[in-house]
């Protein structure tokens, strides 16, 4: 076990030094570079800021090893955009944003589904069963950012019919701001996961030990709550931890949508701006985020399942 | 009911049979099975008709309906679907020079706009329209008020009760002596209010003049003759005109949305399904490869192909998306297609690799091996035909996740460039203006939803059809 | 009670759950107007990339230091120039004095002296500071100099001879220098201070120094920012409001549009998608001229199609700015371009364009084709070529793109390739001449017409397409050298008339805005040059 993590773990770096490099290629290929602007300056002036950044080295090897370097020292350097800051401040301000926003979604969208899809297999083939696996085909088949504007749409008319705001339309601050950011971003994992649950529960619901818990004269409801959710809700955890990463790493639309100050939104601006360090920073850092999640799961699916032998 | 009594002859022993009886089915390929079954599913039949029509809809669809998608009609933009209007020819003539009275100051007094108890202006007297009012121009004038510095000029499509209420603030007359404002600002037929307030330099009087006006459609001639609408010499002022109709509406710029669609199912399905087609391709070829080799060429292999996997999709999307410098005239659809496979093969290549090693130890496959079957028979007979059921399960789900990825790049303003449609970047353009002509994002998000839905349901069928292990437990 | 079904249960508990989520929020805490605490609270379209005065070159960074900091003199809601940290000043030809008030305070109680006003413009040209804003110094003795590295930083032409004395020496005369320091780099620094927070100046609320109405009391980066009154500044007793709270930073204008009518933001702007919806709400809309001049930019590089003066013509001639701004804009409040002076300037007595009136703008197509003819005979085509049109990736950007090409293809047969480029990309590619055509905007920095006149000038590093005509040159040179209204007037109009002659440019609007406001918020002022909008002196009234 502990061999195995040692051995995880070194192959998560290596994965991370791959991304890095993927990374610092891809940018440095993007014609024009971040210290254009609209007025325009001097050379003297062009030539201390690119001192100041670090850009008046070679880009290879120079500034690709000094990259590495302070990557290696857990700094990625000085945000061009957002000047005077460091990349890892950015980082930590933002992404705490993005893993609420994440956590929310996620668990919207597991509660959601599990009971989603253990009501449709109880009502199978009758009309809530189709009614709901409707409503989940269409919410895997629009895009998220329609039901972003909709649902921000939805909140405004809903604040105006009411006369008080039931969920402010957008912001960041308080958990109120995060409910309909977090259900438009769960959406589509609720679909999901629904689907998954309701097969899961059709074939639980055929298994031998309800059958048993039947005969003994369990209720319907203690059959339902005791035995079938619980076991029918196994592939749906297996399924949550690449789902987490996923999402936490997926909320453009909605961070832009809902001016929410994730790092989705601030590396989108960083794009548009060319704003080298942090998009390195942002890049490495997800990525490393989601070596580490996968690492993670992996390790606790060998604590937690017998048959996973790790080697 | 009768009583049964056993007889002598129930015991008598049977004689010999000729043979087991022969039950007999037609022998069915795996192709032929996997047909039967998609064909008796209700949803993928459905998805299948869908994706006829939309096949019809993108290259049937422009020979029937031959509008230029491209073709801009400045004075219908943003029009709900409609099935054509009626427009009045005008001349449009020389530019108005407007109403200056003569004799009229300009400003007021210094000294009386310096007393601060100076009585408010009264309203423009006499607000009436020169000439026909249309939809290229309305015409203004009113009295000049005493003591005015300037005019400001509102319009509505609501009758105005209070001055909060005067709508939209058109522009300002600089000036006590010009009284008279031509507006050709985006009017639509219909009624405008029109009011106008005077202003003694510091303060906007409270009161206002309002007037009810009727707009009609109208079209110059000379426009009408560059649209080909009438012929060079055709037409004379006056002279009633049938325009053209837009079934399902116009976008920004008057563009005909129908035709959009369809010549944006081109950009959203070709990238939908060549890219999926290509990654899918590369990541069987990759993984059969891996698969096959075994030993340490798999291992080098699939490790490139964690690799790839762990960088995050979005972020890289979006970085080739730029990186490609795509250049002036370039739609960037290669750039999204080489940058959506070079990010999503290893997916496909983990599964088919998967598949192989699995196949390789089939005992149908060790027999044949035994068997002397040569490498090439193993591999086009067994190997290919057993993995090709998922792999076009796999093929038919990533088809959205591609739809959808164009679609958000779009979003971010990096989608392909203009003027090639596209129904994500329709989508985007929409979703600004859904509040007032909500068909401009409704009908290509309906496509890409529709497109989607087939997909999915067509994914969910094969599935059922060719994937025994993978089948939904009904 | 209703009976709820196995599944309902939890599912009413996560409602209770978002209820009480949300409860906390309808209260008025967070409304757009707090009339009892004086509070306002508006939308930031973005993070201000950092607030140091001497580096700040985008509006938003210069909308929030207009309230927290204040310069010499200063802009009021008329337009009219007032005092601000100097109580009087004198502008001559070779130079001006300001006199500082007595009572002019940093939010630390110290005064605020001449001197900082002079550390603050040396470090503003000093090459080390690498400030891009460092040009709107030049005309101060030694200036050009000092940024190119070439003389010290203590000969720049400015010193404090007294504490409430700040003495300016010019290398070329600067009539507008009055209107000029009220511009954001102007703002002075204290040097303690400054050199204190080494490097960090503008980074956080707490490394900053303020002068103005108000001081920034917190900023979460990316969230908020909040802005609170300043007990120290000298005319408090005029400032009405507590706090001014941007909770929002968005630059979407649906989710502001949205965040008005929720009654969480006092001040949405509008274009043309969300107007319709403000009518329907019988919402009271306003307009103003942000300053702004748009137009088409040739590339006059050696070698370009574009050069040829014929072509040019014959791409101003197909255009319509009418056109443009009525259907393809579709907003109110946005004017012909006309010229490359907005109509908002003033002249020697009136409005510039009064006083120097431009053409009326042609649209003739078939006498553009005409021209075209010249054009292709003369560059020996036989085909009309196929230009490149450099544009961004904004929507707005898009569809005006999108508009030209069609235009000229309908009117010349000209093939015009889009080249849609992110922000930098596209500044990078205007720089490197890679285009023949791009679409680009210009806004006041200061309320000078000289701030938009010297854009063509041969040396102005801003001219990306290049364009280089001495007579051009010589008659800006006048417009900087003079200190006469009248000959500065005249020379104006030279440089309009060879722009507008030589199709140097194609002007094709004068940007308006139109924006709804909160109806209790009175004097909010929007204007042409930062901060705008400007709510330093904005009071409530209840309705």
């Amino acid at each position: 076990m502990g061999r195995y993590a040692i051995k995880r773990v070194f192959q998560g770096l290596i994965t991370i030094w791959f991304i890095a490099t993927a990374t610092f290629a891809a940018m440095h290929a993007v014609p024009g570079d971040p210290l254009s602007n609209e007025k325009a300056t001097t050379e003297a002036i062009r030539k201390n800021l690119e001192a100041r950044y670090g850009l008046d080295r070679p880009v290879f090897p120079d500034q690709y090893f000094i990259f590495l370097g302070n990557m290696a020292k857990g700094d990625f350097g000085l945000s061009f955009t957002q000047q005077n800051r460091r990349v890892n401040d950015i980082i930590l301000d933002a992404f705490p944003v993005s893993a609420q926003l994440g956590v929310l979604a996620i668990a919207f969208a597991a509660l959601g589904g599990v009971l989603l899809g253990a009501f449709t297999a109880l009502k199978r083939n009758r009309w809530p069963d189709v009614t709901v696996m409707l409503a989940v085909i269409l919410g895997i088949s629009v895009p998220s950012f329609v039901f972003a504007a909709l649902g921000q749409l939805a909140l405004v008319n809903a604040n105006d019919a009411l006369g008080f705001t039931l969920l402010p339309v957008a912001g960041w601050g308080e958990l109120s701001h995060m409910v309909m950011p977090a259900v438009v971003l769960g959406l589509s994992t609720l679909a999901f996961l629904t689907r998954l649950m309701r097969s899961s529960m059709l074939e639980v619901l055929t298994a031998d030990y309800i059958r048993t818990a039947r005969a003994k004269g369990v209720s319907e409801g203690g059959i339902f709550w005791r035995h079938a959710l619980r076991n029918a809700s196994l592939p749906v955890i297996t399924v949550l931890g690449p789902a987490i990463a996923a999402i936490t790493t997926g909320g453009f639309v909605v961070e832009l949508v809902f001016a929410i100050p994730g790092l989705g939104r601030a590396f989108v601006e960083a794009v548009q701006q060319l704003d080298y360090t942090l998009i390195m920073g942002t890049t490495v850092f997800y990525g490393s985020f989601l070596v580490f999640m996968v690492i993670v799961v992996d390790l606790i699916y060998g604590l937690i399942d017998p048959r996973v032998r790790l080697a | 009911m009768s009583t049964y009594t056993p007889r002598p002859e129930d015991f008598a022993p049977l004689g010999a049979q000729d043979a087991a009886p022969v039950l007999v089915r037609p022998s069915l390929s795996y192709w032929a099975d996997a047909r039967a079954r998609l064909l008796r599913n209700p949803r993928a039949v459905g998805s299948l008709v869908l994706l006829a029509l939309l096949g019809l809809f993108t290259t049937v669809g422009p020979l029937f309906w031959t509008v230029d998608p491209s073709t801009q009609n400045l004075d219908r933009i943003s029009e709900p679907p409609n099935l054509g209007a009626e427009a009045r020819l005008i001349d449009p003539g020389q530019r108005w020079a407007g109403i200056e009275v003569e004799d009229w100051p300009a400003a007021p007094d210094p000294a009386w706009l310096a007393s601060p108890t100076r009585a408010a202006l009264d309203a423009p007297e006499g607000l009436s329209v020169v000439g026909t009012p249309h939809t290229w121009s309305v015409r203004l004038r009113w009295n000049p008020v005493e003591n005015a510095a300037s005019y400001r000029i509102y319009r509505n499509r609501y009758q105005p009760t209070a001055l909060n209420e005067l709508g939209l603030p058109l522009g300002d007359r600089w000036s006590g002596a010009e009284v008279s404002y031509e507006d050709a600002l985006a009017l639509e037929p219909g009624v405008y209010w029109y009011s106008v307030t005077a202003t003694d330099g510091l303060r906007e009087s409270p009161d206002f003049q309002t007037l009810r006006v009727e707009v009609e459609r109208a079209l110059p001639l000379n426009t009408a003759r560059k649209a080909g609408l009438i012929a060079l010499e055709d037409g004379a002022p006056g002279q009633r005109l049938n325009l053209p109709a837009h079934p399902l509406g116009t976008d920004y710029l008057g563009r005909d949305m129908l035709s959009r669609l369809m010549h944006g199912a081109r950009t959203s399905l070709f990238i939908g399904l060549l890219a999926p087609l290509l990654y899918v391709l590369f990541g069987t070829a990759y993984g059969a490869a891996a698969g096959f080799l075994g030993g340490r060429a798999d291992a080098v292999l699939m490790r490139l192909a964690d690799f790839v996997v762990a960088l995050p999709f979005l972020l890289f999307m979006i970085l080739f998306r730029v990186a490609s410098g795509v250049e002036a005239g370039e739609s960037g659809i290669t750039a999204i297609l080489v940058a959506m496979v070079l990010l999503l093969w290893p997916a496909t290549a983990r599964l088919v690799r998967g598949q192989i090693l699995q196949i390789r130890e089939e005992g149908y496959v060790q027999a044949a091996r035994l068997l002397g079957a040569p490498q090439r028979y193993l591999i086009f007979r067994h190997m290919i035909p057993n993995t090709l059921g998922v792999i076009l399960v796999t093929l038919t789900f990533a088809i959205p996740t591609a739809i959808f990825t164009e679609a958000f790049l779009s979003f971010i303003g990096m989608g392909v460039a203009p003027p090639t449609p596209s129904w994500g970047s329709m989508c985007f353009e929409g979703l600004k203006s859904m509040l007032n002509s909500p068909h401009e994002l409704f009908f290509p998000a309906l496509m890409i939803s529709l497109t989607v839905l087939a997909f999915n349901l067509l994914g969910d069928g094969l599935r059922d059809a060719l994937d025994a292990r993978m089948r939904a437990r009904e | 009670m209703m009976r709820l079904g196995p599944a309902g249960r939890p599912l009413a508990l996560l409602l209770g759950c978002l209820l009480a989520v949300a409860a906390p929020f309808s209260g008025a805490a967070n409304n757009a107007v707090d009339f009892e605490g004086r509070v306002i609270r508006m939308v930031l379209p973005q993070e201000p990339p950092q607030l140091d005065s001497s580096k700040a070159t985008d509006q938003v960074s210069t909308r929030v230091l207009g309230h927290v900091m204040e310069a010499l003199t200063r802009f009021d809601g008329q337009g009219r120039l007032v005092p601000g940290v100097a109580e009087r000043w004198e502008i001559r030809r070779d130079g001006a004095t300001f006199w500082l008030r007595k009572d002019a305070r940093w939010n630390d109680g110290s005064p605020v002296t001449a001197e900082d006003f002079v550390f603050s413009w040396r470090h503003a040209v000093d090459p080390k500071t690498a400030s891009e804003y460092a040009f709107i110094l030049q005309g101060i003795e030694n200036a050009e100099e000092i940024s190119q590295g070439e003389a010290p930083i203590t000969s720049l032409g400015v010193s404090a001879p007294e504490p409430r004395r700040l003495e300016v020496r010019f290398s070329r005369a600067l009539a507008y220098f009055d209107k000029l320091v009220a511009f954001a780099t102007f703002y002075p620094l204290k040097e303690s201070f400054y050199r204190a927070r080494d490097g960090r100046y503008g980074a956080d609320a707490e490394d900053m120094l303020f002068n103005g109405p108000f001081f920034i009391e917190r900023w979460d980066h990316g969230a908020r920012l909040e802005m609170a009154k300043n007990p120290h500044y000298w005319d408090r007793d005029n400032i009405y409001l507590n706090r001014i709270e941007f909770p929002y930073i968005t630059s979407d204008t649906n989710a502001s549009l949205n965040l008005f009518k929720d009654n969480r933001i006092i001040l949405a702007g509008l274009d043309s998608e969300t107007m319709e919806n403000a009518l329907e709400q019988r919402w009271r809309i306003e307009r103003f001229d942000d300053g702004s001049a748009w137009y088409i930019e040739f590339n006059h590089r050696e070698g370009r199609l574009t050069r040829n003066w014929h072509l040019r013509r014959a791409l101003a001639l197909s255009f319509d700015t009418y056109e443009f701004i009525n259907r393809v804009i579709g907003t109110p409040g946005n004017l012909p371009g006309l010229s490359l002076f907005p109509s908002y300037l003033q002249g020697a007595k009136r409005r510039l364009l009064q006083e120097i009136p431009p053409p009326e703008p042609v649209t003739d197509w078939t006498l553009a084709r005409e021209h075209l003819d010249k054009a292709m005979a003369q560059l020996g085509l036989r085909e009309p070529p196929e230009l490149v049109l450099l544009t961004g990736n904004s929507p707005t950007a898009n569809k005006q793109a999108e508009f030209l090409q069609t235009l000229w293809k309908d009117a010349l047969g000209l093939t015009v390739r889009i080249d849609r480029q992110i922000f930098k990309q596209r500044l990078a590619k205007m720089t490197a001449g890679e285009f023949d055509l791009v679409a680009a905007g210009w806004g006041p920095d200061y309320l000078d017409p000289l701030t938009f006149g010297d854009l063509f000038a041969s040396w102005n590093l801003n001219n990306r397409g290049r364009y280089d005509n001495p007579k051009l040159d010589a008659c800006v040179r006048k417009a900087q050298n003079s200190v006469d209204a009248g000959a500065r007037v005249q020379a104006f109009g030279c440089i309009q008339s060879i722009l507008l002659e030589d199709h140097a440019i194609i002007p094709t609007y004068e940007r308006g805005q139109i924006y709804v406001i909160h109806p209790a918020v009175k004097g909010a002022i929007r204007r042409q040059t930062s901060p705008d909008p400007d709510l330093a002196r904005a009071w409530l009234e209840q309705p």
